[in-house]
């Protein structure tokens, strides 16, 4: 399936400073195999008067802005051309999910796919007691560490109610949890604390997710977001595998990658920090065209 | 009394020192013996007698207090500092063991560098097996973005420090390595200059070696390493978290001793991949920080979002090769205490050689065999955090010491091995070699104290030179409370002490000057950080604030006490002129005078390094005194007199600061805040109290709180009318009370500033200024009316924001 991406963010400051710096991860990733990118620019208005692209840890492409003068208002804009590709269903090589973490010490390697990033507490989400006494409950005997994926996944889609106004960018997983609600940021750092809890080395994507109109209605334009979902480690045979837990889906041909990290902070799409005081406003309108669709 | 006065002999001095069993000690060998390194110095301090030693330690006291040396303790009060712990006696070393040590050490250091190499670059310890992947990844020491960026100039650690203690065996042992950002060497500086007050016969000075050489040979060092490919001169700085971190006394006090820039994260700004610092004169290129803050602190944009205290893009300066970091981001990785389970083992493989100076022994509880042997050993180990940075013996709450738990919920050792193993390490609770240590009883007099055997640690000091790793020749020793070996923490009662390496020979007398290299070049006076001079030009505000303050109220307290009646029109007027900045006169000593003296402290406290210490001396004292009074003082009389007394103290701190201060860039945005505030008071003042309407006596209360009584009867030898009174206060140019003399002054200062002629023009700040000096200049008293001052106010509000706008940000 190849995908037209469009997606704008406007940010407006109350306060303009001089040296806003950011760091925008908004580029989709080629993944041999998975996905590829056949065409992607990303622009802001006004120019910055510095920019760098590079590869971050995690391989995603990341781009380094700075203007020098106060700037008011910024306009993102990213136009991607992106070809998912459609994977087999995945065939449960995994290993019980006790046997898992010695599967995990055999793996000598700090390479940014390697399952000890993914383990311990990441910027931000902390070890829960709640969250992973919720998980070990769904844990029947045996079960596979692919299995244990999939369950604890299709239990919060279950249990949790998708409300887009209850939570903030910043809202904990234990205060989403808590009150079992949240957006796809929640739904993943919820899935990630509790399989991190049983030992599941997991992590965050964020992406694009094919959207389809209501039938009979036309797709409306911008009414896309920015998505994001879990992915877990599940021995060595496996590998890497990707759940949506909003959705309670696995990550398939719907879904387009652009940044892998250990949790939203390692990803989040716009990184920056200004001197000023004074907060800002942003918008954000995302289209995700299937072409052959029309 | 009379058996004080005489000379004691020694023996009673350390009647009471008896080592412990088992027990190495540094000044009795295995045998009972006096080690002979401490011999002379005995002798001399044993022929002294207790009220001699009392006066000896006291001048060291004193000299602390002087220099404002203080410990900060982290307390809800931002400012509340604690007297520096020294414990008198110092350490002694011989030099010969002292190499030894050393030899040992700069193996270590080499080790711990390429295991930073290693672990920012091909990841083989891991790959091989020689590192648990999981200790490193699971680190938040570990910084990713660190990864695969070769520092630059191709050393990740430049300055060190090791945390050593002798074991019962009289052997040497690393306890920690201090790589992140090691402090501690401005301390053992200070710890000097006040041994040196308590000793300072010939010998033992002769015979001590200096630290200043050290100092000197990092300081070129740092200086070889700001400099660019090109040439291009950059500048030198410190990284400190600022006032509010514990060791922000050091940090100041060795800013000035190397004479380098004490910058704070705002300080700085990344542009183009080059680090720049924020100055007077625009941003000025940064080539070397010598970083006192964690890493992850250092830059929220690609580091720790939350950091309140970091550069954004100084990783990008980083990644991009164009600023050196003594040490490097995420050598924090390096002082992981699981790291020394491996840490032997690593030196074996990476270099084929054992580690001559062995680490604390170590076992990190993720491996099965380990794990039960620190269980079946757990009544001699401490037990911790394996991912925790502190040194051994800085035992938190989840520690567990000799099988027993330290405040935790835990119910048994082995649960908590079997629960958290691979976040967990077992440490040897190897008992600690004392020293001497003159002890004192609560409440007791510094006569009464007797010298006891403390166990101690020492932090050794490793810079890197162009020739390699150079050693402080001294160092800084913790010393602990009774004989608890876990209480070596200052921050729970611990003392530090000097550590003198001792020669048989008189050594060379170096000193920082001596070891200044030809081309050194020191930062320029001119380079003023863009904060610092803001906070210059505030604590020149507030302080002239609070004093017109002090004396407005002192105003209102004498009139209460001659009219005895609260409705008279004068009183009420005041009482509505104060309370319009926010002061209660029923209040002796209001709350917003103690704010407005906090504000003033706040900015001098962030400013430390730049004026002298006599001048915070004296705003603590201001301080002080304004918060006892509003115990004591009375309305009326009493109040007045009280502020008599504040007014007395801050022209005090004015005084040392315009007396002494150097006129260079910072002097002038002090003077320029005081001058500002100054004009615009007495503008404020007349407005009201020289105010056709106001009741009478107005006049002579304005020229009162002006402090120009005296002047007005020379000059007019006539009542008081609106005509002198304007004359004397707002058109003389000679009376330091009148707003065209602060005019003129601020004319100046601006005129004195960095560009202060913009391509030849005069710059936005003086050309404010200019009309109002020459308007002032040519009025007459009449003109002067109310709505003109309040104008007068208005013109000198914005040449504030002129001044803000050029240099402030």
């Amino acid at each position: 399936m190849i995908y037209d991406i469009k997606l704008t963010i406007d940010y407006t400051y109350a306060a303009p400073s001089d040296h806003t710096r950011n760091l925008l991860r908004l580029m989709p990733l080629n993944i041999p195999g998975v996905q590829r990118v056949s065409a992607r620019h990303l622009n802001s208005d006004p120019r910055p008067d510095e920019r760098r692209d590079y590869l971050d840890f995690f391989g995603n492409p990341t781009t380094s802005v700075a203007w020098h003068a106060p700037i008011e208002a910024v306009s993102l804009s990213l136009r991607a051309r992106v070809e998912r590709q459609v994977t087999p269903p995945v065939l449960d090589l995994s290993p019980p999910l006790e046997r898992l973490a010695a599967d995990v010490a055999d793996v000598h390697s700090l390479a940014p796919d390697a399952p000890h990033h993914f383990l311990g507490a990441s910027p931000r989400i902390a070890p829960n007691p709640e969250i992973t006494a919720f998980t070990r409950d769904l844990m029947r005997p045996d079960i596979t560490a692919l299995q244990a994926v999939e369950a604890l996944g299709r239990a919060l889609y279950e249990q949790m109610k998708f409300d887009p106004d209850a939570t903030t960018v910043d809202t904990t997983p234990q205060e989403a949890f808590a009150a079992r609600h949240g957006v796809c940021q929640d739904f993943t750092h919820i899935m990630i604390a509790g399989l991190r809890g049983i030992g599941v080395p997991a992590g965050y994507v964020s992406g694009f997710l094919r959207t389809f109109p209501p039938p009979g209605q036309p797709r409306l334009e911008g009414a896309d977001a920015m998505h994001a979902w879990v992915r877990a480690w599940v021995g060595p045979e496996n590998g890497w595998i990707e759940f949506d837990p909003t959705n309670d889906q696995p990550a398939g041909v719907d879904y387009v990658t652009v940044a892998v990290g250990r949790d939203y902070s390692d990803v989040a799409p716009v990184r920056g920090v200004l001197r000023s005081s004074g907060g800002h406003e942003s918008h954000q309108a995302v289209d995700v065209i299937p072409l052959d669709a029309g | 009394m009379a058996k004080a006065a005489q000379p004691v002999d020694g023996a009673d001095l350390f009647a009471d020192y008896r080592v412990k069993p088992g027990v190495s000690d540094e000044l009795f060998n295995a045998q009972g013996q006096m080690r002979p390194v401490w011999q002379r110095f005995v002798d001399r301090f044993a022929r002294l007698s207790p009220p001699e030693i009392a006066a000896r330690f006291e001048r060291g006291n004193q000299y602390l207090r002087d220099a404002g040396v203080f410990y900060r303790q982290y307390t809800n009060d931002p400012l509340q500092e604690r007297e520096w712990p020294l414990s008198h006696i110092p350490v002694i070393l011989h030099e010969t063991e002292w190499d030894q040590i050393c030899a040992g050490l700069a193996q270590r250091a080499d080790l711990l560098e390429a295991v930073m190499a290693d672990l920012y670059g091909p990841g083989r310890l891991v790959s091989d097996g020689h590192l648990p992947a999981e200790l490193v990844a699971g680190s938040r020491q570990w910084l990713r973005p660190m990864v695969g960026v070769p520092p630059r100039g191709g050393h990740y650690l430049h300055f060190v420090g090791f945390e050593i203690g002798r074991s019962p065996d009289g052997s040497w042992l690393v306890l920690g390595d201090r790589t992140q950002a090691p402090s501690g060497a401005g301390f053992a500086l200070e710890n000097r200059m006040a041994t040196g007050r308590i000793f300072p016969e010939r010998f033992p000075r002769a015979h001590i070696h200096r630290l200043a050489g050290f100092f000197g040979a990092f300081r070129t060092a740092m200086e070889g390493l700001a400099q660019g490919s090109g040439g291009r001169e950059r500048m030198a700085g410190i990284l400190t978290p600022g006032p509010h971190n514990d060791s922000y006394y050091e940090h100041t006090y060795i800013a000035r001793y190397l004479g380098l820039m004490l910058l704070e994260g705002e300080d700085l700004l990344v542009e183009n991949g080059q680090a720049m610092v924020r100055t007077i004169e625009g941003p000025q290129p940064l080539g070397v920080l010598w970083r006192r803050i964690d890493a992850a602190f250092a830059d929220p944009l690609e580091l720790d979002s939350r950091s309140q205290i970091g550069t954004p893009g100084l990783m990008e300066a980083v990644r991009q090769g164009n600023l050196s970091l003594v040490n490097a981001l995420g050598s924090g990785i390096l002082e992981t205490r699981a790291m020394l389970a491996f840490l032997p083992k690593i030196a074996q493989v990476l270099t084929g050689e054992k580690l001559t100076l062995p680490n604390i022994a170590t076992w990190w509880c993720g491996g099965a065999t380990e794990r039960a042997y620190v269980q079946d050993n757990a009544a001699r180990m401490m037990i911790g955090s394996a991912y925790a940075c502190d040194l051994p013996f800085d035992l938190g709450a989840t520690t567990a010491l000799g099988g027993t738990f330290r405040g935790s919920a835990r119910d048994s050792i082995a649960e908590w091995l079997q629960a958290e193993g691979p976040q967990l390490v077992g440490q040897e609770a190897v008992t600690l070699s004392t020293t001497p240590a003159w002890v004192l009883d609560p409440d007791a007099d510094l006569s009464e104290g007797r010298v006891l055997p403390r166990p101690m640690t020492v932090r050794v000091f490793a810079a890197r030179t162009p020739q390699g790793w150079t050693f402080m020749k001294g160092g800084y020793a913790r010393i602990g409370r009774a004989g608890d070996a876990t209480a070596l923490a200052m921050q729970r009662g611990g003392s530090v002490a000097d550590v003198w390496i001792v020669s048989d020979r008189p050594v060379p007398q170096e000193t920082l000057a001596l070891t200044r290299s030809g081309d050194f070049r020191r930062a320029s006076p001119g380079t003023l950080p863009a904060r610092s001079a803001d906070n210059l030009f505030w604590l020149g505000r507030y302080v002239e604030r609070t004093e017109d303050a002090i004396r407005l109220i002192r105003a209102y307290h004498l009139r209460l006490a001659a009219t005895d009646n609260p409705a008279d029109p004068r009183l009420r007027s005041l009482t509505e002129f104060l309370e319009a900045y926010g002061y209660d006169l029923d209040q002796p000593v209001p709350d917003a005078l103690l704010e407005r003296i906090e504000a003033a402290r706040s900015c001098a406290g962030k400013v430390r390094d730049r004026f002298s210490t006599d001048g915070w001396a004296a705003l603590g004292d201001l301080a002080r005194t304004a918060r006892g009074m509003t115990r004591t003082a009375t309305p009326g009389d009493d109040a007045a007199r009280a502020m008599s007394v504040l007014v007395r103290k801050i022209t005090g701190f004015s005084g040392l600061v315009h007396e002494n201060m150097y006129r260079f860039s910072g002097w002038r945005f002090l003077s320029f805040g005081r001058a500002l505030e100054r004009a615009d008071a007495l503008a404020a003042l007349l407005a009201t109290f020289a105010d056709p309407a106001a009741p009478t006596g107005s006049l002579d209360l304005a020229v009162e709180v002006a402090d120009s009584v005296i002047t007005h009867q020379r000059r007019y030898r006539v009542e008081t009318s609106r005509d002198t009174v304007i004359d004397l206060l707002a058109l003389d140019a000679d009376n330091p009370r009148a707003i065209l003399f602060q005019v003129q002054s601020l004319r100046r200062l601006a005129g004195a500033l960095p560009n202060a002629l913009e391509n030849g023009r005069l710059s936005a700040l003086s050309r404010a200024l200019v009309p109002l000096e020459s308007a002032l200049s040519v009025a007459n008293p009449s003109d002067i009316t109310t709505e003109r001052l309040i104008e007068i106010r208005t013109q000198i509000s914005v040449v504030s924001d002129l001044l803000a706008t050029a240099y402030l940000r």
